[in-house]
């Protein structure tokens, strides 16, 4: 593989104690004669997206070619801003559990739900619910001693009946039409397992659990992402050849695989392929003897995401998602944007009349 | 809501619209920023900056000054615009490096 060149510009300087050419400058106006107004086509000629890797958990993506405004939008957006459905509110009837209600409610919120959030309405503050922006569920366990346990044993599953309030105890309410619009996957934890309350004979929950539509502004259980992140490429430019006796001693100031080393010449060189695995420790940059033969960088415009879904999307959704809602928004303005100049413009025109 | 709210406000303007500061409602940085950026891209822009006045209103400003009196409003409908085309451009990117299907699969333990 060809080493990858990016032109300086491109490039934030990392070194020891600071860093350097953080911003783009690309604006008409900032380098005399040349031209960097807005142009389509350019930016499309520009711009690569890339999957690289997709887990059913997690989707590693490039973008390049986009500022960081840009990135940072979509970022910000599919953490804060793409609906999920999560419980919003415990109703409960009984509990006498050593877990108290305002606990065991604030993790009920937290847990995962199957609910496809586009089946949904978002419910308004102080309204009343329906069957097209709430779903119900209910709670009602009890726990008992296990007449049929096992002589001597001490394992509180074996001793006690639903020694465990688990998510799967979570159970559906169909109301109104709800029975077939969620017929494909009936309503329920993503996950079956995670212990929410532990119980011993004679303690019970019941109660009912209501679910809404949400945004991770307005609180973090409505995220539909566990991260989502973005860091730069870095970029290494090794400027004076490496003394082969001292070939290994530069390989581990970085990163496993990012350095290669010619197993006959011992002449160093940067991976291209796994360059982007370097965690940029500056370390190099610590021994004197390699300091002015290394320069360290990343590509301002590369951006390298990671995102980690937990919710009802799968984890390649979860862009295309924050983009919609990006497009819903920039629509809303555009759209007030042109009422206000409407506005504007006829005020202008109006007829003054004279006082006399 | 109960009460429905202006999405954009002008705030300080000349009278040709010219120079202005818009405040807009239920945004923040996600929006101020990109849309800051587009709009320093358009040559007929003079300044473009944007801020969040307080943490606790829901409100951002962006003001923008123009060269030779050309109208504010314009470019920011336009930068809008724009925008929406980068984030249709990006999609498309997306989409269609997802259909090529060159990445790597791997299972992820849970």
């Amino acid at each position: 593989m060809p080493s990858q060149t990016f032109d300086n510009r491109r490039l934030v300087g990392i070194h020891a104690e600071r860093v350097t050419n953080v911003s783009n400058n690309e604006f008409p106006g900032h380098y005399p004669g040349e031209d960097h107004s807005w142009n389509l086509e350019k930016f499309k000629k520009n711009l690569t997206v890339t999957v690289q890797r997709l887990s059913q958990h997690s989707i590693d993506f490039d973008i390049v070619g986009v500022d960081a405004s840009i990135a940072n939008a979509f970022r910000r957006i599919m953490m804060a801003e793409v609906p999920t459905v999560a419980i919003e509110q415990v109703f409960v009837w009984n509990n006498n559990s050593v877990i108290v209600d305002e606990i065991l409610a604030h993790r009920l919120g937290l847990v995962p739900l199957n609910v496809d959030p586009s089946l949904m309405k978002m419910r308004e503050p102080d309204t009343t619910p329906t069957d097209q922006n709430t779903l119900v569920f209910n709670v009602d366990i009890t726990c008992e001693r296990n007449p049929k346990a096992p002589k001597g044993t001490l394992n509180p599953h074996e001793l006690y009946i639903n020694s465990e309030f688990l998510s799967s105890h979570i159970t559906w309410t169909p109301a109104g039409d709800q029975e077939e619009t969620f017929a494909a996957k009936r309503p329920a934890p993503i996950n079956p397992n995670i212990v929410l309350a532990k119980l011993r004979p004679g303690q019970q929950i019941n109660m009912e659990l209501h679910a809404v539509k949400g945004v991770g502004k307005d609180h973090a259980k409505f995220s539909p992402v566990a991260t989502a992140s973005y860091r730069l490429l870095p970029h290494i430019k090794i400027t004076k050849p490496i003394p082969p006796s001292k070939a290994e001693k530069f390989q581990k100031c970085f990163s496993p695989g990012v350095i290669k080393i010619d197993p006959r010449t011992k002449e160093v060189s940067v991976d291209e392929k796994n360059v982007r695995n370097d965690s940029v420790s500056r370390e190099v940059l610590r021994h004197p003897e390699f300091a002015d033969s290394v320069e360290l960088s990343r590509v301002r415009d590369f951006f390298l995401f990671n995102v980690e879904s937990e919710g009802p999307y799968a984890p390649e959704r979860i862009l295309p998602e924050a983009i919609k809602v990006m497009r819903e928004k920039l629509a809303v303005i555009r759209q007030a944007a042109l009422a206000l100049r409407e506005k504007t413009t006829t005020v202008d025109t109006d007829v003054v009349m004279a006082d006399s | 809501m109960a009460e429905a709210v202006e999405k954009i406000k002008l705030l300080k303007s000349s009278a040709d619209l010219s120079a202005a500061t818009y405040q807009i409602h239920d945004e923040s940085h996600t929006i101020g920023n990109s849309l800051r950026w587009m709009l320093m891209k358009n040559p007929k822009v003079e300044f473009c900056g944007y801020s969040v006045p307080h943490p606790s209103e829901n409100v951002i400003n962006v003001r923008i000054q123009m060269y030779d009196n050309a109208s504010s409003i314009d470019a920011l409908i336009s930068a809008l615009e724009e925008l929406d085309k980068v984030c249709e451009a990006v999609e498309d990117g997306y989409l269609a490096s997802l259909r090529e299907d060159k990445f790597e699969r791997w299972v992820e333990r849970t």
